[in-house]
């Protein structure tokens, strides 16, 4: 039977069906959450058999055809990673999935400080250097494609290969979007893809196999046989280039750790660290076992092939020839799988930085439209997606056209591997150096890709492509030491590792000479040391390590839950504490129990560890929507704060009100009270007018000298209403203040001698003291007024002092700029607990009644204070003691 | 030997006064000027009726009436209370305290001897 173009079409179309099958049975079961088995440690190592694409099925054979053994630097490098470098490894997976990086791109852009600048340059580069990869992949296919179309003697010769490429390449670009973006995973997962890829992975491996054993046993007779026969073929003599072997064994190793679908697979849909562990012996053994048999078929394909054959294409030509179609059709579906699982991880790791990193944020510039993730901008996510793997695969179909097709595989395949290796310092360095800063990363990589352009790129689409011959050899516009492929004249070098040299060493160069001559922004050396750290900070008991630069959300949350001032001091006090003063400090667990505590006061013990935990855990909710939140709680509380405020007012106004309302009511009362007592005060005397006046009205034996004393009581009465009328009019004016005063200038012991007179103390039985000398004052007052006062003192001493020898003592003395003048008697003085009502109305220090209304003192208090003065009892002296103090006026003071 | 009238009153000439017209009027009296011991004096003196002013040093007439009041031998007795504040609440204050009577100073001659006619039938 001989294969037919349209069986191989129909093989293909059925092989892909079965892809599609297992990868949506694995979507299914993941969404069931009966993805175990998805997530073995198998799965993952066979996942990173992606590595090995068609390049490696077809073109390592005809790389050992044409260059020995040295094909196998390709295995090295990622086997030496695998099993010597095993911890970076894993610092790398624990990155990645802490940080919950997407790209090889978002994980350079995060490190230095979520720079859209790095992140766009990154991407930038991660597809032109991928292109040339993609178009090799559609080469080998359609190279396959032809080799077998042109074995059947009757099929017409292939017209136009390009027509295969192209439905190749929409092809593959159809199953990618159907696969790659059915769904949108925060951490870009793809379970049915990884199963595909994984399936795809035995079947490569398996295909190439069989072509070994079917050339070692079948055509080669034995493995001695066929040693012999590699003896005695070229491959003995070819000589081992040490630069060459060690160029490009780094240069596979960096292209492991860089090439982005390797990172996809490597760390994006790594699931668990431990697979790492498997991942590190398994994947060197398939790279072994898939390279076992390179070198047979290589020097039997030599051998049995007739000159001029494309040794890339042994792996089917060989079984062709020998009229093993099934096989050949093994072989086809093997280099079939390594080309698309390529294809479609890279496309989809592509497609995830263009759009994250390119589509996004010009399309959210655009709408204006914040972080706001709802249904309609995830539709725009999925459309950026879908239209940048068509992108990504128009780019290496216009490639694979502008290339011609012609050249090696392997050539091509070192091109892309040493574009993307530009990342390996700013990626190593920002792992493992937390001096690395955004400018450092941007030095390198722009260096390193300048030299890769001018120096691999363009020189690889053959002279006069893109860059003249001319150039080529002598340099643009003749200097020399620019020429592509000699710089700086030095010539002679191998153009692969001259390119890998000056672009590495410049790249390296550039990047710590900038990064040690710039300073780290406060973002990107907490970024830099949760990725330097990450295995100490995601060791933390509560496993806060998540989310891309926690400090910075912390202080933005903590600033609209505290307040800006509050939040912004918490901070800086932290960061004094943890001796970065000036920077974000860093989470540390005391820290974030510290913020918590803070928080707490806010919104609450739950919440802000809520809160919390859901910026540094793995969160479900985004940090947009957690602010929203905040925003809310702030705003909530600025409206309690002023209700609060608000309630705080009003019961001061109720509380003002209830204090008026009781003074009012104490007044009412006190005016009750007052009018009582002044009806009392005028009834009493009354009630003896209208007793007596009655009795004498009535006569009836009266004799005169009851009549006259009757009518001597009825008069002391009336004198005695008058004299209270008076008082009350007097205190009355001196409380509302209309007293006019009649300020006079004259000597105190005037005004004394006035008082003592009007009283008759003088020649009563109370006996007067007083110094003349001290009395000799000049007084500027209403000197009727303080005669009042002296009088109403006078005469109380009079009433009141019951001594058997009353005496009264009148102390004048200046003190301070003020005159006091003292009236103590030597009765039995005022009780201590009426001391302090003797000057309110009505009030009466004694039982027994002494014919006054108790109006004298407070009539005395007012007017003292019309006066600028004050009266007050002078507690501790041998009787009563009133002292009255004047301000002593200006001319006083001065004699 | 005319009823016995006791008048607690702190003011001399409504004392003089009253005890004038009592007197004439065949009334034995007896007068006191402060309410601290009045209770006793009323006990010790036994009268036949009590003219009690209400504002007295001391103790307030109210307070004198209440304990009068809640003595068995005093509960029954005659009192006039006399006071010098007219207001409608002092009235029923006085006559919810159990006096006898109640009247404002100033008072008609007239009126007083009345009242302890009629407080007192000889």
């Amino acid at each position: 039977m001989t294969a037919t173009l349209n069986l191989l079409v129909a093989v293909c179309l059925g092989y892909v069906a079965f892809l599609f099958l297992v990868a949506f049975a694995a979507e299914r079961a993941a969404l069931r959450g009966q993805g175990g088995w998805l997530r073995s440690p198998l799965v993952y190592t066979l996942s990173l058999s992606i590595y090995c694409t068609a390049w490696t099925f077809y073109g390592a054979v005809g790389y050992a055809a044409r260059s020995g053994l040295e094909f196998l630097t390709i295995y090295l490098g990622p086997t030496l990673v695998m099993i010597g470098w095993w911890w970076g490894l894993r610092k790398l997976v624990r990155i990645g999935r802490t940080q919950r990086v997407t790209s090889v791109a978002d994980l350079i852009s995060s490190r230095y400080g979520k720079s859209t600048l790095l992140a766009v340059f990154v991407t930038l580069i991660a597809v032109i250097g991928t292109t040339p990869y993609i178009a090799l992949q559609l080469q080998s296919v359609t190279a396959s494609f032809a080799s077998i179309a042109q074995a059947d003697p009757n099929a017409a010769p292939l017209e136009d290969t390009r027509q295969i490429a192209l439905s190749v390449a929409v092809g593959l670009a159809l199953f990618t979007i159907l696969f790659g973006t059915r769904n949108l995973d925060a951490n870009e997962r793809h379970h049915g893809v990884v199963m595909a890829i994984a399936v795809e992975a035995v079947v490569k491996l398996f295909a190439l196999m069989a072509v070994g054993v079917f050339v070692v046993w079948g055509i080669g007779g034995g493995p001695a046989q066929t040693l012999a026969r590699i003896d005695a073929s070229q491959m003995g003599q070819w000589q081992v280039d040490g630069m060459r072997w060690g160029g490009l064994t780094f240069l596979s190793a960096a292209a492991f750790l860089t090439l982005p679908r390797m990172f996809q697979v490597l760390v994006v849909e790594n699931e668990d660290e431990q697979h790492l562990r498997t991942a590190s012996w398994a994947f060197p053994l398939y790279l072994l076992l898939i390279s076992l048999f390179v070198v047979p078929i290589a020097v039997v394909g030599l051998e049995i092939m007739p000159a001029g054959s494309n040794p890339d294409q042994f792996v089917l030509t060989v079984p062709l020839a020998q009229g093993q179609d099934t096989l050949a059709m093994l072989s086809f579906l093997g280099g079939f799988s390594s080309a698309t699982s390529m294809v479609i991880v890279a496309a989809i790791a592509l497609a995830t930085m263009v759009s994250n990193h390119i589509v996004m944020p010009i399309w959210l510039n655009l709408t204006g439209g914040g972080a706001v993730m709802s249904g309609d901008v995830r539709n725009v996510v999925i459309t950026a997606r879908r239209l940048s793997i068509a992108g990504v695969l128009a780019l290496g179909y216009v490639y694979y056209q502008m290339s011609g097709g012609g050249a090696a595989l392997a050539a091509i395949g070192l091109v892309s591997f040493a574009g993307v290796a530009q990342f390996l310092p700013a990626l190593l360095g920002g792992i493992l150096w937390r001096g690395a800063t955004r400018a450092g990363a941007l030095a390198g990589l722009s260096t390193g890709f300048v030299l890769w352009v001018w120096c691999m790129l363009l020189p690889s689409f053959g002279a006069d492509v893109v860059i003249p011959g001319t150039v080529l050899a002598e340099g643009p516009w003749g200097m020399g030491w620019l020429r592509p492929q000699a710089l700086f004249g030095i010539a002679g070098l191998d153009p692969t590792v001259h390119a890998v040299l000056w672009s590495m060493l410049f790249n390296t160069g550039g990047f710590v000479i900038a990064s040690l001559l710039t300073f780290p922004s406060p973002l990107e050396r907490l970024q830099g040391a949760q990725f330097v750290n990450v295995f100490q900070h995601s060791a933390r008991p509560q496993n806060w390590a998540g989310g891309t630069a926690q400090s910075e959300d912390l202080i933005v949350m903590a600033q609209r839950i505290l307040g800006p001032a509050q939040a912004q001091a918490l901070f800086q006090d932290e960061a004094q504490r943890q001796g970065l003063a000036g920077y974000l400090p860093e989470p540390t667990p005391d820290f974030l129990a510290r913020l918590e505590r803070e928080l707490s006061g806010s919104v609450g013990a739950a919440t802000a560890h809520a809160m919390v935990g859901q910026i540094m855990g793995a969160a479900t909710v985004s940090v947009e929507d957690l602010l929203a939140v905040a925003d809310e709680t702030a705003q909530m509380m600025e409206y309690s704060s002023q209700l609060e405020t608000k309630s705080e007012e009003l019961a001061r106004t109720a509380r003002q009100l209830r204090a008026a309302n009781e003074k009012l009511t104490q007044i009412s009362v006190q005016k009750d009270a007052f009018l009582s007592q002044i009806s009392h005060e005028l009834r009493t005397p009354m009630t003896s007018i209208r007793a007596f006046s009655e009795i004498l009205r009535d006569g009836g034996g009266l004799g005169s000298q009851a009549q006259s004393k009757y009518a001597g009581i009825i008069h002391d009465e009336a004198i005695r209403l008058t004299r209270l009328l008076d008082d009350l009019l007097d205190l009355s004016v001196l409380e509302n203040g209309q007293v006019n005063l009649n300020i006079r200038t004259g000597i105190l012991s005037a005004v004394i001698d006035h008082a003592v007179a009007a009283t008759g103390a003088g020649h009563g039985l109370l006996k007067l003291h007083r110094r003349r000398a001290d009395e000799e004052v000049t007084l500027e007052t209403d000197l009727d007024r303080l005669a009042q006062v002296f009088i109403n003192l006078i005469a109380n001493a009079q009433k009141y002092c019951d001594a058997a020898e009353p005496e009264l003592t009148i102390a004048v003395q200046a003190r301070d700029g003020r005159l006091l003048v003292d009236f103590i008697d030597n009765g039995p003085g005022i009780p201590r607990q009426v001391q302090s009502v003797v000057f309110e109305k009505f009030s009466r220090v004694s039982d027994q009644k002494a014919g006054g209304a108790g109006l004298g003192l407070a009539i005395c208090r007012e007017i003292m204070a019309r006066l600028d003065g004050t009266i007050a009892y002078l507690p501790g002296q041998s009787g009563a003691a009133f002292r009255v103090t004047l301000p002593l006026s200006q001319r006083m003071a001065a004699q | 030997m005319g009823k016995h009238v006791l008048v607690i009153e702190d003011e001399p000439n409504i004392i003089e006064a009253i005890s004038f017209i009592l007197s004439r009027d065949g009334w034995r009296v007896d007068s006191h000027s402060n309410g601290h011991d009045a209770v006793e004096v009323v006990l010790a003196k036994a009268p036949d009726l009590v003219i009690l002013d209400v504002m007295l040093p001391g103790r307030s007439g109210y307070e004198i009436l209440t304990d009068l009041r809640a003595r068995p031998e005093t509960a029954r007795l005659p009192v006039l209370m006399l006071t010098a504040r007219g207001q409608s609440k002092d009235r029923e204050l006085a006559e919810r305290l159990g006096a006898s009577r109640f009247m404002t100073k100033p008072f008609s001659n007239a009126d007083v001897l009345e009242a302890l006619r009629e407080l007192v039938p000889a």
